[in-house]
């Protein structure tokens, strides 16, 4: 069973997974950050690989993206980022999401790379379930989690059928638009969560947007079994380039605040 | 006037084509099919859209004999004006089509990616023309190269949105008009520019600009009484292209000839050339040819010009290649200058330096063909844009 299946199973209680791009601002200070989210509480991780033209991603994922890919990062070096976090977390759920062009070019072999790594579920973010036969087949064979992303104007039905086709979590969309802070969410997005809970009782995740600890419970309170932090924590890095620490500490305190009872 | 229409997903024995878009776009590419399919089956819709083609554009384009040309290379030379449709390039065609489409749809706002600034100064005239407000999202490289057309699209009263991100030209345009779609997808209608992206511009777009070829194989056959032997387009994501060859495919005596942009031609990768030096990936929603690193990363292209500098090419265009219905040569920076000043020189017209690559693709192919061979070669827009380019390229 993948890591994921096995944390919301036995979840007491929601999760949080912070998104980091691997790589940015380097190698180093990447897995820096990566470990110092997860030992201050994070249930797991999504991990980006940088690409060129990250098309749903905003300017500030955009730019760390290109960080990364500046500082010299390679398909095989997020590999060897990822065992170097496999052998440090054995029981950590890890989530990839990639831009399917770096797939397609590594081509079907890359299925097993990530299933030996022990990588628990990759979603691509411009990969429809329409175009995905094979994608879903090569992640079966290799035992890796199929997640599915719901969007805003997702339709019931095709939501529905996202659902059923998710393996690991679904990835639901918090609003239109690409990744990037959101001061504040609209009613409606909170209510659209509490509307996807009633169709599936599988995890669901909620990203893109969340930056304050507010946002987090108010979509755990909403009925989503995760949530997902990524360019909030992008921003801090780009502000802290000179001394990647202070990001560190931040982020260190934001998913520590998360657990502490005045953050709700 | 229009080739017959043909949706198609995927094309060649390799599928390319398809719908890679991210989950946010696909609700609403569904409503682009529906709404283009009911469409172009109204006659309503179909006649206002002619009406606008011939009353706002100036078609029919003129095919004319290339005299002077003709002399000189020895064989008979056609040039397909589409120069000489308003706006200056062939993009006007699509982009009425494509604009009725998003009234029909029920969309207020219009979002477009350029180049060149061909397809930003068509959609910013047909949305005044049409009181649909646009905006147009251009490289920040292409917004100081091509000057004269943010100017015009300015004063058609669009907003133009420099995007300074990669390498600051047409691939990265796309890009932020793509991101744009996804946060305002409700109310918005993304004009494409070009016969390539996710399901189904590629085969709406070739059905807007086959006008080009129609009338083109109608012209030649009253003034000469022939088929083309050879026709030539230049690719930058094909729509001129496939728009001029959608008549002449199942012609097996016309050869496709298809000039993509060799920029400096010096071994680098100062380049465009997707057709001849590209591999096989998934990127701004299609299946295609796309020039990157064995990874997957995109590569920043160069080309003299702006509307050809992209490194991804429409699918339909690598299935004829496939199948070899389609040659496609590189055309270096340097031999598309002197087509530029060749033409200016001999016939009176300055063609764009898009389409100065067709032409010296045809003059470069001419000794080749028959002694008695009809070469007909799409000039698909008209230069003056890139006069500041040319004398800046003579080191003037
Ligand atoms: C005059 C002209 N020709 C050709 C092109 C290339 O586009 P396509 O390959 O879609 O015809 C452009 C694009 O800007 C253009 O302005």
């Amino acid at each position: 069973m993948n890591r994921f299946d096995k944390t919301f199973q036995a979840a007491d209680r929601k999760m949080f997974i912070p998104f980091f791009t691997l790589g940015d601002p380097n190698r180093e200070e990447s897995l820096a950050l990566i470990r110092a989210a997860v030992d201050a509480g994070a249930d797991a991780v999504e991990l980006g690989f940088p690409f060129s033209d990250p098309i749903t991603d905003g300017p500030i994922n955009q730019r760390s993206m290109a960080r990364s890919l500046k500082a010299g990062m390679t398909y095989d070096g997020c590999v060897e980022m990822l065992r170097d976090i496999r052998e440090i977390y054995p029981d950590l759920p890890i989530g990839l999401l990639l831009y399917y062009n770096l797939l397609f070019k590594r081509g079907r072999s890359a299925y097993a790379e990530l299933a030996d790594i022990g990588v628990d579920g990759v979603v691509c973010s411009d990969l429809p379930i329409d175009e995905s036969a094979e994608h879903m087949e090569l992640l079966a064979e290799h035992g890796l989690g199929c997640i599915q992303m719901v969007a805003p104007n997702t339709p019931i039905d095709r939501a529905t059928r996202l659902f059923d086709t998710s393996s690991a979590f679904t990835y639901v969309i918090s609003r239109f638009g690409t990744t990037g802070p959101s001061a504040e969410f609209e009613d409606n997005s909170v209510q659209r969560i509490e509307m996807l809970r009633s169709l599936t009782d599988k995890p669901i995740v909620v990203g893109f947007g969340v930056s304050k600890h507010s946002q987090v419970v108010d979509f755990w309170n909403a009925g989503a079994d995760g949530v997902i932090v990524g360019s909030h924590f992008s921003l801090l890095v780009e502000r802290n380039l000179d001394d990647v620490s202070l990001a560190r500490k931040e982020i260190e305190g934001f998913v520590r605040g998360l657990r502490t009872p005045d953050a709700a | 006037m229009f080739a017959e229409l043909e949706l198609r997903a995927r094309f060649g024995d390799k599928g390319y084509g398809g719908n890679y878009s991210s989950e946010s776009l696909v609700a609403v590419l569904q409503e682009v099919e529906d709404g283009f399919v009911k469409a172009q089956a109204d006659p309503v819709f179909m006649n206002r859209f002619r009406e606008l083609l011939t009353t706002f554009a100036g078609r029919a384009t003129p095919l004319m004999f290339a005299e002077r040309l003709s002399e000189k290379y020895g064989r008979r030379i056609y040039l397909k004006r589409e120069d000489l449709l308003h706006g200056g390039a062939h993009k006007t065609n699509s982009v009425i089509g494509q604009l009725l489409l998003a009234q029909y749809m029920g969309k207020t706002r219009i979002i477009a990616e350029t180049g060149a600034g061909q397809h930003g100064v068509a959609t910013a005239m047909t949305g005044a023309k049409l009181g649909l407000p646009v905006e147009v999202y251009m490289g920040a490289i292409d917004v100081q190269r091509q000057q004269s057309n943010v100017k015009r699209m300015e004063l058609f009263g669009a907003t133009v949105h420099p995007v300074s991100t990669g390498g600051a030209t047409l691939k990265d345009a796309i890009n932020d008009a793509m991101r744009d779609w996804i946060t305002n997808v409700g109310s918005t209608y993304h004009c494409f520019g070009t016969a390539a992206g996710p399901y189904p511009y590629p085969s709406m777009v070739k059905y807007f600009q086959s006008v080009i070829g129609v009338e083109a194989k109608e012209q030649l056959r009253e003034q000469a009484g022939v088929l083309p032997d050879a026709v030539f387009a230049c690719i930058g994501g094909g729509s001129n292209a496939i728009g001029t060859f959608a008549p002449f495919v199942d012609d097996p005596s016309v050869r496709l000839y298809g000039a993509e942009p060799g920029g400096l031609d010096d071994g680098s990768d100062k380049h465009a050339a997707t057709l001849t030096r590209g591999t096989p990936g998934v990127f701004h929603g299609m299946h295609s040819l796309f020039l990157q690193n064995a990874e997957g990363q995109i590569t920043n292209t160069h080309s003299i010009a702006a509307g050809l500098d992209y490194p991804g090419v429409g699918p339909e265009l690598v299935a004829l290649q496939d199948s070899g219905r389609a040659t496609y040569e590189a055309v270096s920076d340097a031999e598309t200058v002197d087509a530029f000043a060749e033409l200016s020189l001999l016939e009176g017209i300055i063609p764009a330096f898009e389409s100065a690559h067709a032409l010296a693709l045809a003059l470069r192919t001419a000794p080749k063909l028959d002694s008695e061979a009809v070469l007909l070669v799409c000039i698909s827009g008209r230069g003056d844009k890139d006069l500041d380019e040319y004398w800046h390229y003579r080191g003037i």
